[in-house]
């Protein structure tokens, strides 16, 4: 057992919070989404973010080596403990809300998880591996939605246009630098956030051309998830989602 | 006791939880099967990471071992290399077309893929009609997307490559 690496926990930690609270956010369609298909849809990708999830917190808890588990981590950690980006915690509000969400969101993990393949942490790797499948039916998924949404009738291109700009801003998260980028770069964990920019946009801004909206310019707002300041909505996602094992402690299915 | 072949043998008719009609063995998800200490170990995969049947899966192949005589039974999941339905055998293939899901059209997508989904012509499992059309991307597992045929109207699932 090496040393503790605290960039390297806190990189991967923010992999898993993202897919966790993305994966819980997501759930709450289940029975309520527009369209049996959907309902189906989005409670599977859910799924596979909790999956991916569970994967990521058990890295953690294997770094970390003080013997929590992935049910610890996702269970027993209070907000400001959590580095998910805010993007991942907001309301899912409107059905074309969550497929602007999903695309902005899946675009940015295919792009991550193609890098990570080759990490220095054969686990990370091998949990990139298995997730980048599984990313790129959620891209598209979500692509499909937010073309046929945009580009539909006067309602539906509004109401997605108001769900861009309203989303937008807070993308910007995804690439802000963290104290802890430069040496997980230099130890060939993964990349610096900052290094996925370009792709990013390269591969979203023509599917939002197609889908006839407009992209909003970038503005000074920030957020601060993944340094641990969330949005008023974190907390009341974790009531729900901790609620079991807060008030039944150990509780198992 | 059981050597490694008559272990084989005890998973090819272990079902898969959701598609009874292929086996654990056939779906490719059983990796290696190794005697050990009077005992055997399997390393299986799960197809996707949120898939809910793996541990069902881990447990039904525990128990059929245990009840065949094989002593002490461990199950191991391992991520890699990860799954693909290319490890789906070619007599499984024929299975789901039969129960009525279209296998993996072709190989599994390698390296990255355009983001805006390029339909493809895919037969219907119970006509064999190719104008069938996609309903959605998600069926009732992560694994499969829903279709329609047109031509004799029936819905069917598809296997999705991954
Ligand atoms: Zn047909």
């Amino acid at each position: 057992m090496t040393t503790p690496n605290p960039a390297h926990i806190e990189y991967v930690t923010r992999l898993g919070d993202n897919a966790l609270i993305l994966g819980q956010r997501m759930s709450e369609w289940c029975g309520y989404a527009p369209v049996l298909e959907e309902d189906m849809a989005l409670a599977n990708m859910s799924l596979d973010l909790i999956g991916q999830a569970r994967m990521l917190l058990t890295r953690v808890g294997q770094l970390e080596g003080k013997g929590r588990d992935e049910d610890q981590l996702a269970f027993l950690r209070t907000e400001m403990l959590y580095r998910n980006l805010t993007l991942c915690e907001l309301p899912n509000a409107d059905f074309g809300r969550t497929m602007v969400r999903n695309f902005l969101f899946a675009s940015f993990q295919v792009l991550m998880w193609e890098r990570l393949l080759a990490s220095s942490d054969t686990e990370l790797a091998a949990i990139a591996a298995k997730s980048i499948k599984e990313a790129r039916y959620h891209a598209q998924h979500a692509g499909d939605w937010v073309v046929r949404l945009g580009d539909g009738t006067s309602e539906s291109h509004e109401r997605t246009q108001a769900a861009l700009d309203y989303l937008w801003p807070y993308t910007a998260e995804f690439f802000a630098a963290t104290p802890s980028d430069e040496a997980v770069a230099a130890a060939g964990i993964g990349p610096a956030w900052s290094e996925l920019e370009a792709a990013w946009e390269a591969v979203v801004v023509p599917v939002l051309n197609e889908a006839t909206l407009t992209v909003p310019a970038r503005t000074p707002f920030k957020s601060y998830g993944k340094f641990g300041r969330h949005s008023e909505h974190l907390g009341h996602l974790l009531s729900e989602m901790q609620y079991l094992q807060r008030t039944y402690p150990g509780a198992q299915w | 006791m059981l050597t490694e072949t008559q272990a084989w043998d005890v998973l090819h008719a272990v079902p898969d939880p959701e598609i009874p009609v292929i086996s654990v063995t056939e779906l490719g998800i059983v990796r290696e099967v190794l005697a050990r200490d009077g005992g055997l170990h399997v390393v299986v995969t799960p197809t996707y990471s949120g898939c809910p049947a793996t541990e069902v899966i881990s447990q039904s192949i525990h128990d059929a071992l245990v009840a065949a005589g094989a002593g002490e039974v461990s199950v191991e999941t391992r991520i890699a290399p990860a799954w693909t339905t290319d490890w789906i055998t070619e007599p499984a293939k024929e299975k789901l077309r039969a129960y009525g899901i279209a296998p993996p059209g072709g190989d599994a997508p390698v390296g990255p893929q355009p983001i805006r989904f390029v339909p493809r012509k895919l037969a219907c499992p119970r006509c064999g009609s190719t104008d069938t059309t996609r309903l959605s991307q998600f069926g009732s597992t992560a694994c499969k997307a829903l279709y329609r045929c047109q031509s004799c109207l029936e819905p069917f699932e598809y296997f999705k490559p991954i």
